[in-house]
């Protein structure tokens, strides 16, 4: 048990062997982050971030300062699949608040909050580039266009029945 | 209304992950004539060419490249700003997952250009399914030998990295992206220096849109009088504008500069769909103008928006019909604003927040005249003061629709007069 970080329950040696990627390449920082994020529980929590400063020599105030710049970081640890529903204003005048609603409604949760299962954690987003198919989401790295409330809530149900990969 | 296809020349006629059928379609072969001519005479020619940036400032692309030919550095960079993140914008999403041969080409040839040997592709987080067709696409070009070393047999090098965004609107900033490829904070520097001179890593550096740097290659081609024939007088070539919004064909269309806004909307965009109105258009991003119903008849070029009350910017076109409140969505513009501040100067990170706080007063029926001055005031204040173009262009939604939108503001205070 002693390779585990205690709060986020991730293997610390899997998260030293992606920041010895890091080598002081600067331009590197932000993928290996990412990278680190999608093994430990969605988020960079401080026990992470100490194992991260720790191989690349980075101080962790340094890391806390430039994940929590960024929106994509979070320094809680959040369910398998982030949830992020655009509420920018061409997705907002075709029925993103409705969609979101839904979405919320039928997860239980409000934005910012995991579901109790560990399984989803919503967030509202600024426009993710899919302007001209909205209303649309990404789930973790994948992205849904021209939602309806019932396409929302049917894509949810397969992510739950571990239909989507 | 039939599209000119300049910039979209190739989407959808090759299949990305072939670096041969790019090449069959006469691919890379701008960077080959290219690196048959002496830089200088290249720089000319796009200068000639009349090309603008397409990301939203519409800088002459031929000077930009000028300031870095002319600094002497033992490196220099070229890097490509794909941080797309302008709420209503998503034609680099298309033009890069559809060629990204094309792009990688545009580079190539600023690099040989400018003297460049290293190229970074800035690539918002939100596009990761972007990712791994620019990094196959690299890969290819550099087996084929297109990027890499002695490039076509010439003393030329050239590679291209692509590094990911996290998120925040900011960084589409040109200095903001530089800190955050540095692996910072991405907080917009104080200018002077510009990136011309002082860069990523603090050496002269091009920072290009991915639309500006995929006309490159034609240019090169096919010579700046031919793409000249394109557009208007101050403002040549095309455009590839993305219709959101109340339309029935929403979409990414690529039409010469000075297209009319009305024909963009009605006839390439076919109007509101369910017999709705049209209330109102935001044009160039959620940092851009609404203007309303009656001032469509629009030359769709820089100086003719400007000079119209609308925003060229990066050809956005966010149509809103009339179920829509326009105070809505300016409050939601504004709460965008004050979320995406980078919080590094004063003007912005107090000045987006306190608008966003009248509009909702507003909203809510507790307003007064005097808000509509103080709104007025503060936007001018942070235009003026702000130290990068993300406050001095955010108030534009509260000082557009305070003019052409100004009834539904005194309508909002009278009712919560009554
Ligand atoms: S506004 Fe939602 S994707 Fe652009």
């Amino acid at each position: 048990m002693q390779n585990q970080c205690s709060a986020s329950s991730v293997d610390s040696t899997q998260i030293a062997a992606i920041a010895a990627r890091y080598k002081n390449e600067s331009d590197q920082l932000m993928r290996i982050l990412f990278d680190v994020q999608k093994i430990a529980s969605n988020a960079i929590p401080r026990d992470v971030a100490a194992v991260v400063s720790g191989v690349t020599g980075i101080p962790e105030a340094n890391i806390y300062s430039f994940i929590t710049f960024y929106a994509m970081f979070s320094t809680k640890p959040r369910g398998k699949y982030v949830v992020r529903m655009c509420k920018s204003a061409p997705c907002h005048v075709v029925g993103a608040a409705e969609v979101a609603a839904a979405i919320g409604d039928f997860l239980g949760i409000a934005p910012g909050q995991t579901t109790s299962d560990g399984l989803f954690t919503l967030e509202f987003c600024e426009c993710i580039g899919l302007c001209d198919t909205s209303p649309a989401i990404m789930v973790n790295d994948s992205v849904y266009t021209d939602l309806t409330p019932q396409s929302a809530v049917d894509l949810m149900q397969a992510y739950q029945r571990g239909g989507v990969k | 209304m039939q599209e000119t296809r300049i910039v979209l020349r190739n989407v959808g006629k090759y299949n990305p992950a072939s670096v041969g059928e790019f090449r069959a379609l006469g691919g890379y072969s701008g960077l080959q004539k290219a690196l048959s001519l002496d830089p200088a005479a290249i720089i000319e020619e796009v200068k000639a060419s009349g090309l603008r940036g397409r990301g939203g400032a519409a800088f002459p692309t031929g000077t930009k490249w000028s300031f870095v030919y002319g600094t002497a550095a033992d490196q220099k960079y070229i890097v490509c700003n794909a941080d797309e993140g302008e709420p209503a914008t998503n034609k680099d999403r298309v033009i890069m997952a559809g060629d990204p041969h094309s792009l990688i080409e545009g580079m190539a040839i600023a690099g040989y250009a400018v003297g460049a040997s290293e190229g970074y592709i800035y690539l918002r987080f939100e596009y990761p399914y972007i990712m791994p067709v620019l990094e196959s696409a690299i890969n290819d070009a550099r087996n084929a030998g297109f990027l890499g070393k002695h490039i076509f047999g010439s003393d030329f090098s050239f590679d291209i990295k692509v590094v990911s965004g996290g998120g925040a609107y900011v960084c589409g900033e040109e200095t903001a992206l530089l800190e955050s490829i540095e692996g910072k904070r991405g907080e917009p520097r104080y200018k002077p220096p510009y990136p011309g001179v002082s860069g990523l890593y603090g050496k002269p550096t091009v920072i290009n849109n991915v639309e500006t740097l995929v006309n490159v290659p034609v240019i090169i081609n096919n010579g700046a009088a031919w793409y000249r024939s394109f557009g208007v007088e101050d403002c040549s070539g095309t455009k590839v504008f993305t219709l959101s919004g109340n339309l029935v064909n929403r979409g990414v269309y690529e039409f010469p500069k000075g297209v009319n806004l009305r024909d963009l909307i009605f006839e390439v965009g076919g109007g509101c769909p369910n017999g709705r109105k049209l209330l109102g258009v935001q044009t160039g991003g959620g940092s851009g103008s609404i203007i309303n119903g009656d001032m469509l008849d629009i030359s769709m070029d820089v100086e003719s928006c400007e000079a119209a009350g609308a925003t060229f910017g990066a050809g956005d076109i966010m149509v809103f019909d009339d179920s829509n409140d326009v105070l809505e969505i300016v409050e939601n513009l504004m709460e965008f604003f004050a979320h995406e501040s980078c919080g590094k100067c004063t003007p912005c990170r107090e000045g987006n927040y306190r608008l966003l706080q009248l509009i909702r007063k507003i909203r809510k029926g507790s307003g007064t005249m005097a808000d509509l001055d103080t709104l007025q005031e503060l936007s001018e204040t942070m235009m003026d003061c702000s130290l990068c173009g993300l406050g001095q262009a955010s108030p534009t939604p509260v000082v557009s629709t305070l003019k052409n939108f100004r009834n539904v503001y005194l309508e909002a205070i009278e009712r919560g007069r009554n």
